[in-house]
């Protein structure tokens, strides 16, 4: 609850500008998924099943951290404003 | 789970909000995803350690998971910007996907065990909202990506048929229906039917629930289903009894659920409008308007924007697929030389996603200072001398304003009507992505420059350009 509230106190100020980036950190950052498939994935004397499906979870949630986390600061990298050089 | 293994979690749920404080800022935003990357390092490397601890295995197939999804995730990040809708929604997918999956292995584990108590009703009902969520994030998200992508057997405009919402509504019901007689009984013979019947039915209403959604939601949606993923998350928490899944999740579920809100109120839609109604089903194209339009060539229009003050350009997804944005920057170069000031007017839906002409824009080096906001050019556009439509149709058609039976009437729109002359690139006669007739370019002082916007504004560069070098 306290997380959706601050969530939505600092959401609330981000700009138009930047709701792209926004979503693809967001979405970067749901791939805290990738905790719970870790756990699922580590766990001892379970079935194969199991840990597989983990595992493929994991597989999905670090593409999401690896691209989400990359391509937001891509973007951001072009945001400038006037007068300012290219980095 | 002892206090010292709290640390870590505590530290990253500190940095997520962090991150997405700093993101608030343009100055600041840079920081705030590194803030979130640190946040996201912290998290793994603490779960390992605390698995670890705990006895867990698996380290080398684990590793290797990893390694083979950064291998998959960093090609998605190097995706020309014209494609971050389509990629969006693809990552929605893999989260849908990795929280279903998760949900999955933990009810066949809990279910293998036979442990009344891991199965309890609280987690049952979680592991239900977690699977449904998941997996129709899944799909829904897959056929957003899809459509996107105008892929060519996925039908991209909105797909409608009789007592659509009945059969929703009731696929909807009947998921819900196999997850709570899994809460009732989750040991019973039957369970593993029953959670396969829930997997089956959250796959189909994924799709059913994006199958007739047009082109001018495609902000909204993407949004919603942001949210659904980041949902999905905060269930996982709560079966795994994870404060940090918890938090992160309803991090990112309230900002797909305000960006959703933000879309709607820019739409003057409602939520439910959106998720139910079909924009374009009610719009037949009047014909008759189409034939009093007014082509003119390049030459005449640069000669007009020459000797404008100030040029407002509204540019829209004809832009996006044209990738017109460097030439639009060529010419924002050229005119700003000539003393002419050069302003950007961004609807909050222009486009396929929230902010997406913004990130185009910033690609071809246009300093966000000159994108202005609808309701702050608004005010201009009495004084604006020309307003240059690219590829934009229903963000600046003046039947929302003024006409009570256009389906889009109500939703507010930047004032292209009231500049002094308004030139409108488009591909061709026809209305636009929502089918919807457009009276701007009826006016007498709107003059039509028909082709491909990078081609079209190409034309006007080498006009501009070349009256530069021979004056």
């Amino acid at each position: 609850m306290l997380a959706t509230y601050v969530g939505l106190m600092s959401i609330q100020r981000v700009s138009r500008l930047l709701h792209t980036p926004l979503m693809s950190l967001t979405n970067a950052i749901s791939a805290i998924a990738v905790v719970g498939a870790l756990l699922v994935a580590a766990g001892r004397g379970q079935p194969a099943a199991v840990t597989l499906l983990g595992l493929l979870a994991i597989f999905c949630s670090t593409t999401n951290i690896v691209s989400g986390f990359l391509i937001t600061d891509r973007m951001l990298r072009m945001f400038r404003k006037k007068g300012e050089g290219p980095p | 789970m002892s206090p010292l293994r709290l640390l870590p979690d505590l530290a990253a749920a500190a940095l997520f909000i962090q991150s997405l404080r700093w993101m608030g800022d343009p100055g600041t935003s840079r920081r705030g995803v590194l803030a979130g990357a640190a946040a996201m390092a912290l998290a793994v490397a603490g779960t390992l350690a605390g698995a670890a601890a705990g006895g867990g295995t698996h380290g080398l197939a684990i590793l290797a998971a990893f390694a083979l999804g950064a291998a998959a995730g960093y090609p998605l990040a190097q995706v020309p910007l014209t494609a971050v809708p389509q990629r969006t929604a693809l990552s929605h997918a893999f989260g849908g996907m990795a929280a279903g999956l998760v949900g999955t292995a933990k009810f066949v584990h809990a279910y293998a065990e036979g442990g009344r108590e891991a199965l309890g009703p609280f987690v049952t009902a979680a592991l239900g909202a977690e699977v449904l969520l998941g997996f129709l994030t899944l799909t829904g998200s897959l056929l957003a990506a899809g459509k996107l992508q105008e892929v060519r057997w996925i039908p991209q405009r909105p797909v409608t048929y009789p007592f659509q919402n009945a059969v929703n509504l009731g696929l909807l019901a009947l998921a819900v229906g196999a997850a709570a007689a899994l809460v009732a009984a989750p040991l019973a013979p039957w369970a593993p039917w029953a959670f396969g019947l829930l997997v089956l039915l959250s796959l189909a209403f994924g799709i059913l629930l994006v199958l007739p959604i047009g082109g001018a939601d495609m902000p909204t949606v993407i949004s919603i289903l942001n949210a659904y993923a980041g949902l999905s998350a905060v269930a996982m928490g709560f079966v795994l009894d994870n404060k940090l899944l918890i938090t992160a999740g309803a991090l990112d579920g309230s900002s797909g659920f305000i960006l959703s809100v933000l879309m709607c109120r820019a739409m003057n839609r409602s939520f439910a409008n959106v998720l139910f109604g079909a924009f374009g089903q009610t719009a037949p194209v009047a014909a008759g308007a189409a034939g009093a339009l007014k082509a003119d060539t390049a030459e005449s229009a640069a000669q007009i924007l020459a000797q404008a003050g100030l040029v407002v350009v509204v540019p829209g997804y004809g832009m996006a697929v044209a990738q017109a944005q460097h030439k639009l920057r060529e010419l924002y170069d050229l005119l700003k030389r000539r003393g002419v000031t050069v302003k950007f007017a961004i609807h909050p839906v222009a486009g396929r996603m929230p902010g997406h002409m913004n990130v185009l824009l910033a690609e071809a080096e246009i300093p966000y200072d000159d994108l202005v906001e609808m309701d702050d050019i608004n005010g201009e556009m009495p004084v604006c001398d020309v307003c240059l439509v690219v590829g934009a149709n229903d963000v600046v058609n003046p039947a929302a304003r003024s006409d009570p039976a256009s389906p889009i009437y109500g939703m507010p729109i930047i004032d292209a009507d009231r500049a002094h002359t308004v030139y409108a690139v488009k591909r061709s006669r026809n209305p636009g992505f929502a089918g919807i007739d457009n009276p701007l370019y009826a006016l007498d002082k709107t003059f039509m420059l028909f082709g491909d916007a990078k081609a079209v504004i190409g034309d006007l560069v080498r006009q501009l350009g070349g009256e530069a070098r021979h004056p």
